[in-house]
């Protein structure tokens, strides 16, 4: 199944697919488990003329068995996730010193993508202002301040492994380091009204080389 | 009190009797065929934006127009000579609103799916499992002769009835109806300005304002009926699971729908007084957040509230058809309570990628975690119910069987979106919605079916047609899993959830021939249920005429007379034992009624 995952282009992103993998092969064990449990039984102990069923009421010790295995097993993977999910999502831990930083606006239905410019402070005259297209370098730490301008809309990558809502009034930060250049879709993933399908932008990750020329046709020195 | 059924029989008017009943057997057939209606209206919202997942922008089949009329205006069909009037008249018609040509427009498109979930969550699922089966089976399990409140009981059916109609007429005042969701997070459902939609949302709120009463009032009721009005001998460890399940839902209720209430009254004043609870204005005001804090602490325990029925039903169901005492009663109890609590603390997992802050979402993860663990020790509880039973294959414990292998899907699927760093990819994507209904669909209503064709011979005096039983439940569970399974895959590819077209996306270009087939098989699964209905009306006149107790069951229900009367037990039964003394060793029969005061004294349950 999970060859249907997008193909990850994100630095954090392996982390997230070895996540996905690990907990698939575990349900999967498990519900192979469950199932194959319960078919055996519904062949083994069909009625049959003349037998009576066993009269059990119960087992403590499994009871305790099976309460404990599961509560370790899900313990343990929430062990491995805890640091998956702040490197990911908690601003505290983000790589320092963004090469890029952009402000992108939910607003029905389209991202706004704002630059601050070779200034690096946004609301200045060199912002640069951008309907569904983000350009960044491959291979940089790409810093976002997410917002939005009427209702909530949701910024979403899934080459990236990366999706947040974004907020009317209140900036939120994600981060993202894309490791292979191309150009991926920015679908937005919360619904925001009729125009919510078909709301989409584009990632355009580019070579250190096409990302300064880029930047070059924008900001001419 | 009745205990001659002809005196109580000859007193009643037809009203008294089928609409405006005390009687509790009564509400709960009403809650029954309410659920029912319910079901097929939320059913036929969902084809139709299925098609329109399947065929983007193409006309529905049979009320849309014809390729011909479409091109060059030539009128072929029945239909296109409809779309004809329809434009030619002067009034802006409902259908060329909402779809033109009979392709479903995109705001029509949200208003189908938020209207799908909101009746089938408020207006089918609880209203069955609990409206339903929770009036009908109460007095009669715990051996009484009514609800505690009568009256009471008749205006919860009656507020659901209401909030039923309010919540139709919205499809209907300009603007259209609720658009937001089920879950109509603000600002989108707060203010009028995002969508457009006017009095659609007001009237939502206000339905589900009445349907939160009507709950309330139901759920007082089973509470002091379960505490108060036991038959001697029925300790609460002598209750029926089934019987658990619905008490503990019943506090669920009491307790989590105000909270609901209290955000709909905001969102209410946000929308019509101007306030701004939920919008973060440059001035100030509120947050969106906290109406996603609100409904979701709701939210939860109203998912539980979904399921627990189910649960008990199910073991009901699997303890009888296995001949087996439940394998571990009190830990399924227990299990039961945990999922009570824990529902309280789990809110945060719907809300991983809102913007709340991070480390909350961790701990969010950590006690949903926990709560997959009393879902594990019941489905191991069950397993160990048919362990060296004496399994009979009748239609309810193929639904009962149904259940738990879905319901072992569904809490699996659970892990994954538990998860924070796996539910950044998969939240908002159709893997939710595959959760959703192999959980809601795939549980509930499962055990929902197997229910109706088990009580079904002491509601209505006769049993429903096995083989159409068995033809409906084979076709409803090949095409649940048709409908339902590729959904993961579609949520593993990315795929948003409540976008009307796909194909707008280039990384969901591959999935066109899966919306299809899942489209072929949502008609299939809708078109089954059809079976059911045939088997339930024709059953309640023609079906085989049931014994008092067909399938040999233990529990007090089965005690009295079939049809049930007025007053139901001529003398109350006394309870001597659990409610799952099957195969007990050395006896003959192996079945013990929980009312017989022979044989060996009960181990079980005490
Ligand atoms: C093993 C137990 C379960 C776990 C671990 C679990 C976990 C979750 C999580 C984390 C979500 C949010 C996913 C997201 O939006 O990203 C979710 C959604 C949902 N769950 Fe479960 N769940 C479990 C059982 C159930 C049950 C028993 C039901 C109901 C009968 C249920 C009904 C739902 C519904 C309706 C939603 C989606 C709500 C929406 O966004 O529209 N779940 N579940
Ligand atoms: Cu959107
Ligand atoms: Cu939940």
């Amino acid at each position: 199944m999970l060859q249907w995952l997008p193909e990850n282009v994100s630095t954090f992103g392996q982390g997230v697919d070895n996540l996905f993998h690990a907990i698939y092969w575990l349900t999967l064990i498990v519900f192979v488990l469950v199932m194959g449990t319960l078919i055996v039984f519904l062949i083994k102990y069909r009625h049959q003329e003349g037998k009576k069923a066993d009269y059990i009421e119960g087992s403590t010790t499994l009871e305790i068995i099976w309460t404990a295995a599961t509560t370790v097993i899900v313990f343990v993977l929430a062990m491995f996730s805890y640091p998956q999910w702040n490197n990911i999502k908690s601003p505290t831990q983000f790589p320092e010193n963004p090469d890029v930083v952009v402000q992108v606006n939910g607003k029905q239905f389209n991202w706004d993508m704002t630059y601050p410019g070779p200034d690096n402070e946004f609301g200045t005259d060199d912002d640069l202002e951008l309907e569904n297209e983000l350009h960044v370098p491959v291979n940089a730490v790409v810093h976002i301040r997410l917002t939005a301008e009427d209702v909530i809309h949701s910024f979403f990558v899934p080459q990236l492994r990366l999706k947040q809502d974004a907020l009317p009034n209140r900036f939120i930060d994600v981060w993202f380091e894309a490791t292979k250049a191309g150009r991926y879709e920015i679908p937005c993933a919360e619904l925001c009204g009729f125009g919510h399908s078909g709301m989409l932008g584009y990632l355009n990750v580019h070579t250190q080389n096409d990302y300064d020329a880029w930047v070059q046709e924008r900001w001419p020195q | 009190m009745h205990d001659n059924e002809h005196s109580s029989h000859h007193e009643e008017s037809f009203i008294s009797k089928y609409i405006f009943s005390l009687d509790h057997k009564m509400i709960g057939k009403q809650f029954l065929i309410y659920g029912l209606i319910m079901l097929f209206v939320g059913g036929g919202l969902a084809l139709l934006f299925r098609w329109q997942l399947a065929y983007p922008e193409r006309p529905l089949p049979i009320i849309g127009a014809s390729p011909q009329y479409l091109e060059e205006g030539e009128v072929v069909t029945g239909a296109d000579r409809m779309w004809e009037r329809i434009y030619e008249s002067e009034q802006e018609e409902w259908l060329e609103v909402n779809m033109p040509n009979g392709v479903v427009e995109p705001a029509f498109y949200n208003m189908l799916f938020t209207m799908h979930a909101t009746i089938m969550v408020f207006f089918v699922v609880v209203p069955i499992l609990v409206g339903a089966f929770g009036n009908f089976l109460i007095p009669l399990m715990i051996g009484t002769r009514d609800m505690a409140f009568p009256i009471l009981n008749m205006l919860s059916f009656w507020l659901a009835v209401l909030a039923a109609i309010v919540m139709t007429i919205g499809f209907f005042v300009p603007g259209g109806h609720a658009a937001a969701g089920w879950t109509g997070y603000a600002p989108l459902s707060s203010d009028p300005q995002w969508t457009g939609v006017d009095w659609g949302q007001n009237l939502w709120a206000i339905s589900l304002l009445i349907q939160g009463f009507s709950s309330l009032v139901g759920s007082i009721n089973y509470i002091t009926t379960i505490i108060n009005m036991r038959a001697p001998g029925m300790t609460f460890f002598r209750l029926p699971l089934v019987i658990w399940s619905l008490f503990i839902v019943a506090i669920l209720l009491l307790l989590a729908f105000p909270v609901l209430s209290s955000a709909l009254a905001l969102l209410i004043f946000d929308r019509l007084a101007g306030t701004t609870f939920f919008t973060a204005t440059a001035e100030g005001g509120g947050d969106p957040l906290l109406w996603q804090h609100l409904f979701w602490f709701f939210g939860h325990p109203e998912v539980y509230i979904l399921i627990l029925p189910g649960m008990g039903i199910a073991s009901e169901l699997v303890a009888v058809f296995s001949r087996k005492p439940i394998f571990g009663y009190r830990s399924m109890v227990y299990a039961m309570i945990a999922i009570a609590f824990l529902g309280w603390i789990v809110w945060g997992h719907h809300m991983f990628q809102s913007g709340m802050r991070p480390g909350l979402g961790s701990v969010f993860m950590t006690t949903t975690m926990l709560i997959a663990v009393p879902s594990a020790i019941k489905t191991f509880n069950w397993l160990g119910t048919m362990f060296r039973g004496s399994i009979r294959f009748t239609a309810p414990m193929l639904h009962a069987i149904a259940f738990v292998s879905m319901f072992v899907i569904g809490g699996l699927s659970g892990i994954y979106m538990a998860n924070t760093p796996v539910d950044i990819f998969i939240h908002d994507t159709y893997y939710i919605v595959a959760h959703i209904h192999y959980v809601v669909f795939g549980g509930s209503l499962f055990a929902m079916f197997g229910g109706i064709i088990f009580w079904f011979p002491k509601m209505y005096g006769r049993h429903m047609n096995d083989v159409l039983s068995k033809i409906h439940f084979w076709l409803t569970f090949i095409a649940f899993n048709c409908t339902f399974f590729p959904m993961h895959i579609l949520g593993v590819g990315g795929h948003m959830r409540r976008i009307s077209n796909p194909m707008q996306y280039e990384f969901l270009q591959q999935f066109e021939g899966m919306n299809i087939f899942i489209t072929m098989s949502a008609f299939t699964l809708g078109f089954a249920q059809l079976i059911l209905v045939f088997n339930f009306f024709w059953s309640m006149y023609r079906g085989k005429v049931a014994e008092k107790n067909p399938w040999h069951v233990n529990t007090l229900e089965w005690e009295a007379p079939t049809p049930v009367p007025h007053g139901n037990f001529g003398q109350i039964p006394t309870v001597y034992r659990g409610p799952y003394e099957y195969s007990v060793p050395g006896e003959e029969s192996d079945w013990i009624p929980q009312a017989d005061p022979e044989h060996a004294p009960a181990t079980s349950g005490d």
